[in-house]
């Protein structure tokens, strides 16, 4: 075991981890974090989505040892301290972009990748991006809508083509 | 101007505040100390003789507390199946044995031979490498036709041959459909693959046991649709404990899809463990295990015949179908092919005459049971292939085929020849509404901008019908469930006036703490954030049947309007007594009672403080507290029904299908949240155009799944799908239950396969490729074949 | 997954000798390493972390020569390549989603050397040089067949030098499912000639469609090809596709990256 030390959520946490501990598991089961998800086992779905120094990755596709020191930021430090939704979160409420929510934690932290990189995205655009984010409820339609509205875009006047 | 609250508004989910947040309560979520971890060791190969296994060397490892084999449940049951169906010469199912783990034989890849508990899942994992076990591998029979061939290998070899059933429906009309066939006019044969599929919730099952020694109580906690139909098949059936010794909690459930129905042998082993070990047993599925594990879909394969006479009506139907089992009956399996299949065979039609006949069948694979739908997708598949392939040798018109033989408003209640009976529809509107809404009439100008384009444009239209509310106990009895499928709600109104729901149904994505919350706060007036929905938990909520088949509004609503209903009826009795007036003439609105044609009122809130604070209180009359329950058994199935249209362009270069835009017209009767139902149809829809177009579960001869992870196992993308138009205002409303409510879970699944299908035919005749089916997926490798041969 | 030690060198050398070591493997960004970790399909005893390493991170322009440290990852290959060689930006654009662009790295690509990854059909068709802690290994002398490579055990992609073409695109049919090539074709046009690198369709790996490469020398232009059949006998048969589709989509690829290219 080695002492992991990351900035989660803007404050400093340690934990306990092997070399094969992933940091979906060290987040998960060290820390208590389980708003992150494990939905697959070969780095398809995307509900462990978290970023690492400001980049969106699979938190279940790296080993926590390699995030030693790395800010950190998962679902759990989106919303304001006192639990107000941030614009994306109130946007998949608004929207109605989940349903079971178990993809939902991924979803929101690869819509905020998106939008930080490209802040008025396209309906393609959005749906592309989405291409390593798997939801098996909603037909991902809600979720289109949920980011363009995020992104201050008129969602209404998308319709089918 | 739309609701702001109660039946009919696009209330905004409260559920999803903690979804967003990482704050859910998932399974796997849940961590009990002193808690072990369990690993399966499953079979490898598809079908074997177990001659040994040894797992002295496992047990001496670190960390590890037990190995478990089949000899450690020497006393338990097997894993029941609740659906005993009856063939057509009157003689019940054969029916396996289905262990917990491998008794002797294992029976597909997959199939749990022994399992590792540890102190950590790695240590479970590590120990599970060292427990040689030693089988002779078995020819595996996979094909479901050389299955039942004569001297074929068996897959139970206390069965007679690997044929479950078969069932004949309506046997009495077996002869005069065939009657009706060979003096049509005009019949057309269609042949086809109704695709294996896996469901793919996204969260993977997880099942946590506990055990209290003290008060000899089990708790399971499992990512289950039904916990207390789990309770029921594992207490009753399996481990033989008590319903008031053990507790299920179904807590937050990432999606279900009907792959969460069923009672698996994973929660009989951790509650079992747990009782043995004395400590908390642990089982988190990974996707790669789910793949092997949990039960699969559809798998069926069908010749269709459909006879018109001279003016194109319909005469008769007539279907031979292969249903997969697999190795073991799962919980509803049987009941799938047969029940929710062949009662379907009418679709919208006045066919006078149908007979279905269905060979279910074992093989070495992993079990086959209900996935969204069931049953329902894979008769509308068949009908509205057929049809449109009627269509096209007729040189008609299909929309114009299927309107003249639709069911007519003025014909309901509609009695049809496979045993139910359609309330209410209206199939010309709906279908009106998809034309409509899709703007058919401008497709040709669109066809033609394609075509400038050099791609292939089609169009496809569906129409269905579907029975959900499930279901009626009482004629589900004589079918053969072994089980009732009420609903049950307790409403417990609190001394403040607050109110908590505890209803049978569950919600796994649905938004059920939503949706129920608008209905009771509408009918009695109090604002819905007073109104708690409780659910998943069987010791908290007497009793459930759980949600599955589009059930939950229309049954589990239903019984909470039975309940809510009883509350009001006391509570008017209470008011009557605090405003000294006559009961009858007590009125509720917007939670304040008043006296009809006074100014008289009392509000919600002091008629049940008065209930929990009786000083001035009819005690003789009534009891205190208001807390009332209602079981709801359905007299009928409900029949959602629906027009689909999409639009498709083909690569003629690489066979690949854009899907353009997707139109459903649903009737669902009355509608409690619009937004819901919106998701809900977006939902199915995916799940549809998954199947027709890129999802396929594939075994090989062996017995190996070839696609056994999401890296072969094509789950759609936010890129796969086109924005879709969903309307549901054509409403003719459930005659049958209190909401009027049909139900909206299941459509999409079901009307929208055959709508690609079709679409994708349409493009390619229109290009001149006289092809006149393509099996799903319709993969571009596939449509590419089809175009060139 | 089985336990390994973990170390991260910060220079090349450290990591050549801790990659000595019985059981050593290099970890760049893990995104394929991992999931066969996961299913216990490799069991290294160390895991040598690329991702610290000094000096292997980075995209630079020199000469008509674009250089890509070995650790790069494929989103800032997407990003910082785009001027100076958009072909081979656009590609690394299209590996995997934008998580996995996120950690995947060159190197990680290159040495994994997949059958249906991207990344071989750019270097192969650019006719790239692979330099490694020892040497310096054209890009025609690399690939050695599916998951095989010229690298020896300790050998560690440092960088790879692309020369730029005056034109080249990278066209790529979707393996649904996994999101590989399926079949992805990149077709490089030089001033001495013009290389087609073919991925996602061979037993064989990677491998340059010379026929093509003859055809569209002599004409760079997407009828030059109409033509031409590549044969399917050695081509990759599975659920997605058989080899006479694979086959067929070679040469549907190869036109479209010409007439993309212009």
């Amino acid at each position: 075991m080695t002492k992991v030390t990351m900035t989660i959520n803007g404050k400093p946490r340690s934990g306990n981890a092997e070399g094969r501990t992933l940091l979906s598991s060290f987040l998960r089961d060290e820390l208590g974090l389980t708003g992150t998800h494990v939905g697959c086992d070969t780095s398809q779905c995307g509900a462990c989505v978290v970023h690492v120094d400001g980049k969106a990755v699979k938190s279940c596709t790296m080993f926590a040892l390699e995030a030693d020191g790395a800010q950190v930021d998962t679902i759990e430090g989106q919303a304001d301290a006192d639990g107000t939704l941030n614009v994306i979160q109130q946007a998949f409420q608004d929207y109605h972009g989940l349903q079971c929510g178990f993809c939902t934690p991924g979803m929101v932290m690869s819509a905020a990748a998106l939008l930080k990189e490209n802040p008025k995205p396209t309906e393609a655009e959005i749906r592309h991006y989405l291409e390593g984010n798997i939801c098996r409820c909603t037909g991902y339609h809600n979720i289109v809508r949920a980011i363009l509205a995020a992104s201050g875009q008129d969602v209404p006047a998308v319709a089918a083509e | 101007m739309p609701k702001d609250s109660g039946i009919g508004a696009s209330t905004k989910r409260r559920e999803d505040v903690r979804f967003l947040t990482g704050t859910g309560n998932y399974t796997d979520d849940i961590n009990i100390n002193g808690q072990t971890y369990a690993w399966f060791i499953r079979s490898d190969v598809a079908h074997g003789t177990i001659n040994s296994i040894d797992a002295s060397a496992a047990e001496a490892m670190d960390g590890v507390l037990k190995v478990f084999t089949s000899a450690d449940f020497a006393e338990a049951g097997g894993i029941p199946c609740g659906w005993q169906v009856t063939d057509r010469h009157g003689d019940p199912m054969q029916e396996p044995k289905h262990p917990i783990l491998a008794e002797g034989k294992v029976r597909h890849v997959g199939d749990p031979i022994a399992v590792v508990v540890a102190e950590t899942p790695e240590q479970a994992r590590d120990a599970a490498e060292a427990v040689e076990i030693d089988i002779d591998e078995l020819e595996a029979v996979i094909d479901m036709k050389a299955a039942v061939a004569e001297g074929a290998t068996k897959v139970h070899d206390d069965l007679t041959s690997n044929l479950c059933y078969d069932w004949g429906f309506v046997e009495e009309n077996r002869e005069a459909v065939d009657e009706a066939i060979k003096s049509a006019a005009h019949v057309t044969t269609l042949e086809l693959v109704n695709n294996r599929l896996i469901a793919n919730p996204m969260e993977p099952r997880v099942a946590v046991g506990d055990y209290n020694r003290a008060g000899d109580e089990h708790t399971l906690y499992t990512t289950s649709q039904n916990p207390h139909v789990i309770r029921l098949l594992m207490g009753a059936f399996v481990l033989s404990i008590p319903e008031h010794k053990l507790r299920v909690v179904a807590p937050d459930v990432g999606g279900g899809f009907g792959a969460k129905i069923y009672h698996y042998a994973e929660e009989a082993f951790v509650t079992f463990a747990a009782k043995v070990l004395n400590r908390p047993v642990k089982w988190t599925c990974s996707r790669s295990e789910a793949f092997i594990s949990d039960a699969h879909g559809r798998d069926h394969v069908t010749k269709i015949e459909l006879a018109m006479d001279e003016n194109h009506k319909f005469t008769a139907v007539r279907t031979d179908t292969y249903a997969n089992m697999g190795a073991y009956l799962s919980t509803f399996a049987p009941s799938v092919p047969t029940w929710l299949h062949g009662t379907l065979m009418a679709g919208n039609y006045t066919t006078p005459l149908i007979y279905v006949n269905v060979k279910a069948v074992f093989t070495n694979t992993v079990p086959v049971d209900a996935y969204r739908g069931a049953g329902r997708p894979e008769a509308t598949f068949q009908l509205e292939r057929v049809i449109d392939k009627a269509a096209r040798e007729l040189g008609l018109d299909p929309v114009e085929l299927r309107r003249k033989n639709f069911i007519q408003p003025d014909q309901f209640p509609y009695d049809t020849p496979v045993a139910v009976s359609y309330d209410t529809g209206n199939y010309d509107a709906t279908m009106d509404k998809a034309l409509e809404v899709s703007d058919y009439a401008g497709f040709e100008a669109r066809r033609a901008e394609s075509e400038g384009r050099g791609k292939l444009r089609g169009i496809g239209i569906a129409h269905y019908i579907e029975a959900c509310g499930i279901a009626p106990s009482n004629l589900v009895g004589q079918l053969g469930a072994r089980a009732g499928l009420y609903e049950s709600a307790t409403v417990r109104v609190n001394a403040t006036g607050s109110i908590s729901v505890f209803t049978g149904s569950h919600s796994h994505g649905q938004g059920h703490e939503t949706t129920f919350a608008q209905v009771v706060s509408e009918m009695i007036g109090v604002d819905a954030s007073q109104i708690d929905i409780v659910h998943g938990d069987t010791s908290k909520v007497p009793m459930g049947m759980g949600t599955y088949g589009s059930r939950s509004i229309a049954v589990g609503g239903s019984a909470m309007v039975r309940a809510t209903e009883k509350i009001i009826n006391k509570a008017k009795k209470i008011a009557s007594h605090l405003m000294e007036a006559s009961e009858a003439d007590i009125e509720l609105k917007d939670g304040q009672f008043s006296v009809a044609g006074t100014d008289k009122s009392v509000a919600w809130a002091d008629v049940t403080l008065a209930a929990y604070v009786p000083h001035n209180y009819p005690l003789e009359e009534i009891e205190p507290g208001l807390e009332e329950s209602a079981f709801y058994d359905p007299a009928n199935f409900t029949y959602p029904s629906g027009a689909y249209i999409c639009e498709v362009e083909v690569d003629p270069e690489t066979g690949e299908v854009d899907m353009l835009n997707f139109t459903a017209a649903d009737d669902f009767g009355n509608v409690i949240n619009p937004m819901i139902v919106e998701g809900q149809v977006h939902g199915g829809l995916a799940q549809g155009i998954g199947q027709a177009m890129m999802e396929s579960c594939v075994y090989d001869e062996d017995g190996q799944l070839l696609s056994g992870s999401f890296m072969d196992y094509t789950m759609p993308r936010a890129d796969d799908m086109p924005m879709m138009n969903v309307d549901h205002s054509c409403q003719t409303p459930c005659t049958h239950n209190p909401l009027g409510v049909k139900g909206c879970g299941e459509a999409g699944a079901i009307g929208s396969p055959p709508a690609v299908v079709n679409a994708v035919i349409d493009a390619l005749h229109r290009a001149g490729h006289k092809v006149e089916h393509i099996d799903m997926p319709v993969s571009p490798a596939r449509v590419w074949k089809a175009m060139h041969g | 997954m089985y336990n390994f030690e973990f170390v991260k060198p910060s220079t090349v050398e450290e990591a050549s000798a801790a990659l000595q070591g019985e059981g050593a493997q290099a970890l760049g960004g893990g995104q394929t390493l991992l999931p066969t970790m996961k299913q216990r399909l490799a069991s290294p005893d160390t895991l040598v972390s690329l991702t610290g390493v000094d000096g292997m991170v980075g995209v630079s322009t020199s000469g008509g020569t674009v250089t890509v440290g070995g650790a790069t990852t494929h989103a800032q290959v997407a990003a910082e390549a785009a001027s100076a060689y958009p072909a081979l930006a656009a590609l690394a654009g299209q590996i995997g989603d934008p998580a996995v662009r996120n950690r995947g790295t060159i190197g990680g690509s290159l040495a994994n050397n997949d059958p249906a990854a991207c990344y071989p059909s750019a270097t192969l068709g650019s006719g790239a040089s692979i330099s490694t802690n020892k040497r310096n290994i054209a890009a025609d002398d690399y690939f050695q067949g599916m998951f095989e490579t010229a690298l020896d055990e300790d050998e560690i992609i440092t960088s790879v030098s692309f020369p730029v073409p005056e034109a080249a695109s990278y066209q790529k049919f979707l393996q649904p499912a996994s999101r590989f090539a399926l079949t992805g074709v990149f077709v490089a046009k030089f001033p001495g000639g013009v290389r087609v690198a073919v991925t996602g369709a061979s037993n064989n790996g990677v491998f340059r469609w010379t026929e093509a490469e003859e055809a569209l020398s002599k004409e760079f232009r997407a009828d030059a090809l109409m033509d031409l059949r590549i044969n399917h006998l050695n081509m990759i048969s599975d659920l997605h596709g058989s080899q006479e589709y694979r086959a067929h989509l070679v040469g549907v690829m190869t036109r479209r990256a010409v007439n993309a290219a212009g």
